[in-house]
């Protein structure tokens, strides 16, 4: 187990140089940022030389990742261009992409899983065609046509809550715009939940289970859900990811000034700092969430061990 | 209109409790004095510093927070004596400016003749990186503090400035300049506290002016909340108790805000929302002309635009747009067909002059077809206007600008839109010179002078003249206006000089663009002024 992980951890390194490297160089193609600084009017010439040795966009784009790279070690991110050091503006944003977050994966567990026992137990039945409908409906609206009339029903007609997110951005104000931004997963991991439940349904551990004549409360929490779960945390472990990054759409629509919102506001402005900075921690947040679903596995299914 | 009226039923309903909560001792006549509205916002771009801000966002905040010599009048746009005792001058060139006495900053100190010149000097400089220092550039000695070559700097500090007394300093030009002190309205000279210079990055977190308003709190992209200072000794007292600048990343998100009532005031009405706006708000939509117009520039390095006979080809194009119907249906008229090369905000006193572009801006598509074909036809075929497709909904106007070309010419390949992915992108083409066609050009003025729609434009090497037109002609007559000491006999010269552009339609003009802004019921006395920013300091609550 513990080779395991630092054997994961290692692997880690190349992965997060190389994805580093591509965001960098994907930034950098746009051409200079600086141009676009200035308004409807070209920078002055001296200005914008003097500006491009401040942010170091005047030295070999190898250069500048090097130094980058070796500034982030040290905790160092780099400024955006509005003068705010990186760091301090992902203070701001990531507890409330955090929050979010949490609040759609709570969604996706506790809504998913749950439909998706409900059906995979009755499958062919009423609630099952029932469910299965609702999920292919939400998965086929994209997600911002179900947010801005979330928006509208919600918070200008019926006036149940305020359809833009305060700055604090409490876990209240965040319910439903993370019911939004878990839709389509939470769709997902239904049906995942339902195709795995129904498959082990019929193994040979559940039968042992039924004719020890345990309860079959414990049956179903304890052997067919425990194993059935592994496709779905699978899924879930990498949706943490994708939400944080994903979030720019949902973040917008309810004016959240979160890692979405910092992400979109640095590709327009062609920020390097910003856009590197931000797309450096999602890519670890990834990383850090795909390990623990694998270290998860062993945990839900005895069988799997780790060398 | 079933969801438009509930839409109002929800807005009257939050207005009634909000008024309810917030004036409870308030008296309801003249507005509560100390009632707080909120208004949309949008991050701004650069630091928050006065010679470093060049966008509205940022701009809109330092409107409340500082006073500067000279004001525009919210309505007419007039340059007026703000903090100017008095602007001598004998030959346009050296001015002697007399700070009024009794000013203080919000922090109790003295706004002073020193006041001004070490924020001048501060924002010319090449080191302090201020994306504004070109405002200087009209000073003796500006070449010294920020030479164009980005070598070495000489000097710290204007030789054409001098402080005389505590209230009184001195401004040497290099060039005569008779219309300089109505340019001083311009939020870049504005005065700054000594705390600037000495705790720069803590100014930054909380600045402090000598405006309206102090800044109670700001947390950096996302909302600032600004206080009624009690001491300002102006004349133009905030009527409010304080305004709340909320960030939005998206208009659509204020606009529906406002609907449920959880927001007073948006200043910039989303262009999906105009259809609606009217049955939705009523007579809380504002719709005002600003100091805004869209053009097509041309690229003149390219040979196919400057060669001879190429003036027919883009005036023919310019009669192949149908403005008028562009301007109903696109923009819901929120725009005005443009017939000069300036805005209806200067007045017909300040330069604005109706119809002199004239037929040359009259659809004719007859006309329009003959004169291309004259000038020796599009070059290559065909022309690609050339936009940035991230903001303002470029796409929509550029795609009909262009069917309305190929409408004209019969051909429905004569004009096609050529996007690019971000502003920034476009900027650097356009400063690579990589145009090939015409371009999206907006100009957004700095003051209210027909000097700042000509000069900055369309003089041989101005800063703004991204298509790089040159012509004799022109400048001499820009030179000319600014060396004549009679205003009236000034404007009349630009305007002389305006006949050159149109009689070269060195860019098209398409329109002037309005400002809109929508409000709650509990707003009252609310305007744009000509910078389509809202006139905070005169808004009444309840």
């Amino acid at each position: 187990m513990g080779r395991y992980v630092v054997r994961r951890l290692l692997q880690m390194i190349p992965v997060f140089i190389g994805a580093t490297l591509l965001i960098f160089l994907m930034v950098n193609v746009m051409g200079d940022p600086i141009a676009g600084l200035c308004g409807d009017r070209s920078c002055d010439p001296a200005t914008a030389a003097q500006l491009k040795k401040e942010f170091g966009l005047d030295k070999p784009v190898w250069q500048q990742y090097l130094t980058y790279m070796g500034n982030v070690f040290t905790g160092d991110f780099g400024t955006a261009f509005n003068g705010q050091p990186v760091t301090e503006l992902m203070a701001s944003a990531f507890p409330v992409t955090i929050r979010l977050t949490i609040v759609a994966i709570l969604f996706e567990i506790v809504i998913g899983i749950t439909l998706g026992v409900v059906t995979g137990l009755r499958r062919g039945r009423p609630v099952d065609t029932g469910v299965l409908l609702a999920t292919l409906v939400v998965i086929s609206v994209p997600t911002f046509v179900t947010g801005l009339i979330l928006q509208l029903l919600l918070g200008v007609e019926w006036g149940w809550i305020k359809p833009s997110v305060s700055t604090d951005a409490t876990f209240g104000e965040l319910i439903v715009p993370g019911l939004v931004l878990a839709s389509v997963s939470l769709a997902y991991v239904t049906r995942l939940t339902r195709t795995s439940i129904a498959e082990n349904k019929r193994s040979d551990y559940v039968r042992t289970a039924v004719a020890k004549g345990l309860p079959r409360r414990r049956v179903i929490t304890r052997h067919l859900l425990r194993n059935s779960l592994i496709p779905v945390v699978t899924f879930i472990g990498t949706d943490i990811g994708a939400l944080m990054g994903g979030a720019i759409v949902t973040e917008r629509i309810f004016n959240i000034h979160g890692v979405g919102f910092q992400l979109y506001q640095g590709i327009l402005r062609q920020n390097t700092q910003t856009v590197v900075g931000f797309v450096t921690v999602l890519v670890l947040v990834f990383l850090v969430a795909n390990l623990l679903v694998d270290l998860l596995y062993a945990v839900l299914d005895p069988r799997i061990r780790y060398a | 209109m079933r969801g438009a009226t509930h839409a109002k039923w929800a807005a009257a309903a939050a207005a009634v409790a909000l008024a309810a909560t917030a004036c409870g001792g308030g008296d309801s006549g003249g507005g509560d004095t100390s009632a707080v509205l909120s208004s949309s916002w949008g991050d701004p771009q650069n630091p928050l510093e006065p010679a470093n801000t060049n966008e509205v966002q940022g701009g809109k905040v330092l409107d409340m927070l500082f006073r500067s010599l000279k004001r525009y009048d919210p309505e007419s746009g007039k340059a007026e004596d703000m903090l100017a005792e008095k602007i001598d001058t004998t030959d346009s060139q050296n001015f002697t400016i007399t700070v009024k006495d009794g000013w203080t900053f919000s922090n109790g100190e003295k706004v002073t003749a020193k006041s001004f010149v070490d924020a001048w000097n501060y924002g010319a400089s090449l080191k302090n990186n201020q994306k504004n220092a070109y405002f200087f550039s009209y000073i003796d000695g500006y070449d010294e503090t920020h030479p164009e070559d980005g070598s070495a700097q000489s000097a710290d500090t204007l030789s054409g400035l001098k402080v005389v007394d505590d209230q009184t300093f001195t401004v040497k030009l290099n060039q005569k300049f008779s219309t300089f002190p109505d340019t001083l309205g311009y939020v870049a000279y504005a005065p700054l506290p000594q705390s600037f210079f000495t705790d720069h990055a803590g100014w930054l977190k909380k600045p402090i002016g000598n405006g309206p308003y102090t800044i109670d709190s700001y947390a950096k992209g996302s909302q600032m909340s600004l206080k009624k200072w009690d001491g300002y000794p102006g004349e133009d007292k905030a009527q409010n108790g304080g305004v709340t600048l909320k960030v939005y990343t998206d208009n659509n998100t204020a606009y529906t805000d406002l609907l449920a009532g959880n927001l007073d005031l948006v200043d910039d009405v989303p262009a999906a929302q105009l259809k609606n706006v009217k049955n939705d708000l009523g007579d809380r939509y504002l719709n005002t002309p600003a100091g805004i117009i869209q053009t097509l520039a041309f690229p003149y390095y390219d040979k196919n635009w400057s060669k001879a006979g190429a003036e027919k080809v883009r005036t023919g194009l310019s009669r192949a747009i149908d403005r008028k119907q562009i301007t109903e249906t696109i923009f819901q008229n929120t725009r005005t067909p443009a017939t000069d090369w300036t805005s209806p905000v200067l007045g017909e006193e300040g330069g604005f002059k109706e119809g002199l572009c004239g037929d040359a801006c009259d659809y004719d598509p007859a006309a329009a077809k003959q004169l291309i074909e004259e000038g020796g036809g599009l070059p290559g075929g065909q022309v690609k206007i050339t936009y940035n497709a991230d903001t303002g909904s470029h796409k929509q106007w550029v795609d009909a600008v262009c069917n309305s070309i190929n409408n004209a010419l019969g051909n429905d390949k004569a004009c096609v839109g050529n996007p690019v992915g971000t502003f920034a992108d476009f900027r650097n083409q356009i400063g690579d010179k990589k145009m090939s066609g015409p371009f999206r050009a907006g100009w957004q003025m700095d003051y209210p002078l027909i000097q700042n729609f000509l000069q900055p434009l369309y003089y041989t090497n101005a800063s703004s003249n991204d298509g790089k037109w040159s012509n004799e002609d022109f400048d001499q007559l820009v030179d000319e206006a600014n060396a004549e000491t009679d205003t009236a006999k000034a404007v009349e010269t630009f305007q002389k000089a305006e006949e050159v552009v149109r009689d070269n339609m060195a860019a098209i003009p398409l329109w002037y663009q309005n400002g809109s802004a929508g409000y709650a019921e509990r707003l009252s006395n609310v305007k744009l002024n000509p910078f389509s920013v809202p006139v905070y300091n005169e808004i009444k609550v309840g």
